[in-house]
């Protein structure tokens, strides 16, 4: 019999037999290592959570009591004989790419990752291993990210237009990742920010984890509708549409999103200005960071798997498809709300600890 | 372009008519006069010569792009859109174009003379200078596929609050047969507008829809809630053939469809009785095929729209002639504010003096003295080769475009039958990368066979749950295509039905969309292709 393989892909999430721990488990197990601290990746139910240390508070919160190990990147943990340390992925604050090693054989699982640096998320750092397992939600070349500081000049520049015309401005991202590299973005010269509840408790738990957040207000029904209408609001994808939305009078709304770089996502979405900032790498950030591994394997495990699996076999990788629940498969992954499961809580429940299931779907597909 | 390609964008980035007004607005007010004829012209759906197919642009944008043509094919998938496939596809430039509207369509209607060897070069080289919002409405000239978010309503109102002219005058000059090149802003915006564009054809008036946006049908009561008394009013079978408006000016005769397509050369039988009318006269009707004095079904004349070459088989075999409903212009006058019945009865006049009644009809009017009555007639529909009934208030004027008030059309429910989801692709434009287009098939035997393709019918709501089971369903892929688990039942309706050697089902449905998702079905009780040829009505 052929020698199993130091990770394995199951109906529960990515299994290291050896080192009887999963990775990003989507069923209850018993050790759990965590990529960062999106819905889709951090589920409730297991016994132990290894993550790194900048995702405590945000896991604590959306998890409630857990039992929670934290480490620093390059930190080495053994379990069973089996070396796992974690790496920075660039994709939110804390995510992690996980390092496995056993008997001189390295695998590496990316989880969601980007190449560019966002100036908040430790930037990605390229891992050597034998095996790179990763995602690739954008991979299609027609996704080409332009730098981040031409997108913020452009929601700037949207920003203070809108205050010209009296408009009030909301701009729309993930709570957890997108919002805080909004708000570290903006030009603090032109007003206030101002946040949905829902991204108010993602900043305060990272604000208790130690990370230095440019100032926000929480909205609250005793705020200023006519200040707040001055300033820009940071509401999570679920609030638009929604009556809370419309109570700032005539606003502009902007949408942070990958998918926007499409006219077709971007009209769907029928949001007043689409800006192209995504968490996840583009097709020229994916092949650089799989080349860099120098890998002789490669399996991936959500985005256009099927397409991107074929290139790189063309272009000389040894690349699989598999199958598991980070994002789903290929095109789930642009849905124009987020794929039945769970979706982004209300802001009735803004102030309120997350139920286990409702979690905010961040990352789940759509970034 | 970049004042062309910013318009686009600026169009792109609102959802709001005001916002898009004013854009327009800008847009007219900061480019020279032939930029803005050439972006009416476009924006109207006259597109410049196509010298360079789709097949040399695909080819050669492969080429500029430096990946494999499958990953090029895949990419359109997910885009759903060719010209911004591409732009999107080719690296990012760093020089710059300096090159109006005016320019690039000139460049581009000079292609005519030059090799293909020197279009690729002329095509590459301008690639090469446009960034990528720039190229992908430059894509848009080169494919000619130019629909943009906003209605020729809003251009035209954007004209008029610039030129102080009213939207129907500014309509009316915008028809026709004019090239951006020879028609000037100053001609187009003169105060007396002394057309000497002789072709030139008028606004068609369209009916509202009674039914509004529901299927479901109109009772007597809510007829006379909705119109009033029953004899302000005119009614007409509503026929289903090709919407046209026919001229004789100054010796010379015009046909044109509803979609602005002169359209004089496919329908020669016309020409005879046309060449008869006095000059200075319009007529509006309906083209239809015809045999041994009745109409016949839709796709009869659908089969010579088509061609370029109409032959002596299918003059014999699809014989048109004209109903006419409607006068507009009368002894070189425009007639369109008389009332509806004093202009049937120039129209009466003028079919009365034809030596060609086979072929110049007139749509008969129904007599009916309640909204019950007509209601019943509208039954007969069908046995009529009709799509239901038209109605028209006595006293109207024939105004401009779409018109809620004064003409409306009363159509009979759609046929319909339980159908099973079999195949899906992905849709275009608004609905790229999600799977919104669907084949749909019935029993034979214990067979599935597919009898029509529907696009519309389900709420964004629907089309995203119905997404969410064909990329768990697919069994297999065949390019763009999805084989899907059969499950899904849905009701298709149908205006109507025929024979087909083209379809494997034997059939061919017109105008078939979904009515609604039957969750209440599982798709064993789907219809069978039997009770589908029952409709036929053999």
């Amino acid at each position: 019999m052929a020698k199993k393989p130091l990770l394995e892909f199951t109906d529960r999430g990515i299994y290291c037999a050896q080192g009887k721990f999963y990775i990003d488990p989507w069923k209850p197990v018993d050790d759990a290592v965590i990529t960062h601290a999106h819905a889709d990746h951090a589920y409730w139910g297991h016994k132990h959570y290894l993550a790194h240390k900048l995702s405590r508070e945000v896991l604590l919160y959306r998890l409630g009591e857990i039992q929670l190990q934290t480490v620093e990147y390059g930190e080495k943990v053994m379990k069973n004989g089996v070396q796992i340390s974690l790496f920075p992925a660039g994709h939110v604050i804390g995510s992690a790419q996980i390092r496995v090693e056993y008997q001189g054989e390295v695998w590496v699982v990316s989880g969601d990752y980007k190449t560019e640096d966002d100036g908040i998320s430790t930037p990605f750092e390229p891992v050597r291993c034998h095996h790179f397992i990763f995602e690739c939600t954008f991979g299609m070349p027609v996704y080409q990210w332009k730098p981040q500081v031409q997108i913020f000049e452009d929601v700037n520049n949207w920003w203070r237009s809108n205050l010209h015309n009296g408009q009030a401005t909301v701009i729309v991202g993930y709570s957890l990742g997108k919002a805080q590299r909004i708000l570290q973005n903006l030009d603090l010269s032109i007003g206030k920010v101002y946040t949905h509840g829902v991204i108010e408790n993602t900043n305060e738990a990272l604000r208790r984890n130690g990370v230095l957040l440019n100032p926000t207000e929480r909205i609250t029904p005793e705020s200023n509708k006519e200040e707040v209408s001055k300033g820009i609001i940071l509401a999570p994808p679920s609030s638009v549409g929604t009556p809370w939305m419309r109570k700032f009078g005539p606003y502009s709304f902007g949408y942070c999103s990958g998918w926007m770089a499409l006219r077709g996502a971007k009209r769907r979405r029928a949001a007043d200005r689409g800006f192209v900032l995504s968490d996840h790498a583009d097709w020229d950030g994916l092949i650089s960071a799989i080349d860099a591994t120098g890998c002789e394997c490669v399996y991936l495990t959500h985005g256009y798997t099927a397409t991107f699996t074929r290139y790189l076999n063309e272009i000389g990788f040894n690349a699989k498809e598999v199958h598991t629940l980070y994002g789903g498969e290929e095109e789930e992954t642009a849905p124009t709300q987020p794929p039945p499961g769970g979706e982004e809580f209300e802001d009735p429940y803004a102030n309120k600890k997350v139920s286990p299931t409702g979690g905010d779907l961040e990352g789940a597909g759509i970034s | 372009m970049k004042a062309f390609a910013q318009l686009f964008l600026s169009l792109d980035e609102t959802n709001k008519t005001n916002e898009k007004v004013k854009v327009l607005k800008d847009y007219f007010t900061s480019v020279p006069d032939t930029d803005k004829m050439h972006m009416l012209a476009l924006f109207t759906g006259r597109k410049p010569k196509r010298y360079i197919n789709s097949t040399q642009i695909r080819t050669w944008a492969i080429e500029a792009s430096n990946i494999p043509p499958w990953l090029f094919g895949e990419s359109y998938q997910v885009v759903g859109d060719l010209a911004e496939t591409m732009a999107l596809l080719m690296p990012q430039t760093e020089s710059t174009n300096e090159k109006n509207l005016t320019q690039w369509v000139a460049e581009l209607n000079g292609l005519g003379n030059k090799t293909e060897e020197e279009r690729k070069l002329w095509l590459m080289d301008s690639w090469a200078t446009l960034d990528s919002q720039e190229r992908f409405v430059f894509n848009k000239l080169l494919t000619g596929s130019f629909r943009v978010g906003v209605s020729q309503n809003l251009v035209i109102k954007a004209l008029a609050d610039i030129t102080k002219l009213d939207a129907a005058t500014l309509t009316h000059r915008i028809m026709g047969n004019w090239m951006p090149e020879t028609y000037t802003y100053d001609q187009l915006v003169q105060e007396s507008g002394a057309s000497d564009d002789i072709s030139r054809p008028y606004p068609f008036f369209l009916a509202y829809p009674v039914q509004e946006t529901s299927d479901k049908n109109k009772s007597a009561d809510e007829m006379q809630g909705l119109l009033g008394d029953a004899d302000q009013w005119q009614a007409e079978w509503k026929w289903d053939g090709i919407r046209a408006q026919m001229i004789k000016r100054d010796g010379k005769i015009f046909i044109w469809s509803r979609g602005e397509d002169l359209a004089t050369e496919k329908f020669p039988e016309l020409h005879p009785f046309l060449n008869a009318l006095p000059d200075g006269t319009v007529i509006d009707g309906e083209i239809l095929s015809f045999q041994n004095g009745l109409p016949m079904p839709f796709n009869v004349l659908q089969t010579r729209i088509g061609r370029k070459n109409l032959s002596k088989k299918i003059l014999e075999e699809s014989p048109v002639a004209v109903i006419a409903y409607d006068c507009l212009e009368f002894k070189g006058g425009d007639i369109r504010s008389k009332t509806q019945t004093e202009r049937r009865e120039i129209l009466e006049g003028l079919q009365a003096a034809t030596d060609y009644p086979e072929i110049f009809r007139l749509s008969a009017l129904i007599n009916f003295s309640s909204w019950d009555e007509l209601a019943r007639i509208r039954e007969q529909s069908r046995a009529m080769v009709a799509e239901g009934v038209m109605l028209k208030r006595k006293s109207a004027a024939y105004q401009v475009g779409r018109k809620r008030g004064d003409w409306w059309k009363w159509k009979i429910d759609p046929l319909s039958v339980d159908a099973v989801m079999i195949y899906a692709q992905k849709g275009h434009g608004r609905r790229a990368d999600l799977y919104t287009d669907y084949t749909f098939a019935v029993w034979d035997g214990d067979k599935l066979v597919p009898f029509a393709k529907a696009y519309s019918g389900l709420t964004d709501a629907e089309i995203n749950k119905v997404d969410y089971f064909i990329k768990r369903n697919t069994l297999e892929k065949f390019g763009p295509v999805r084989t899907v688990k059969p499950e899904l039942v849905f009701e298709i309706g149908f205006e109507g039905i025929n024979k087909s050697t083209r379809h494997k089902s034997g059939i061919a449905l017109r105008f078939p969309r979904i009515l609604r998702w039957r969750h209440d079905k599982p798709k064993e009780e789907a219809d069978t292709l039997d009770s589908l040829r029952a409709l036929l009505g053999e």
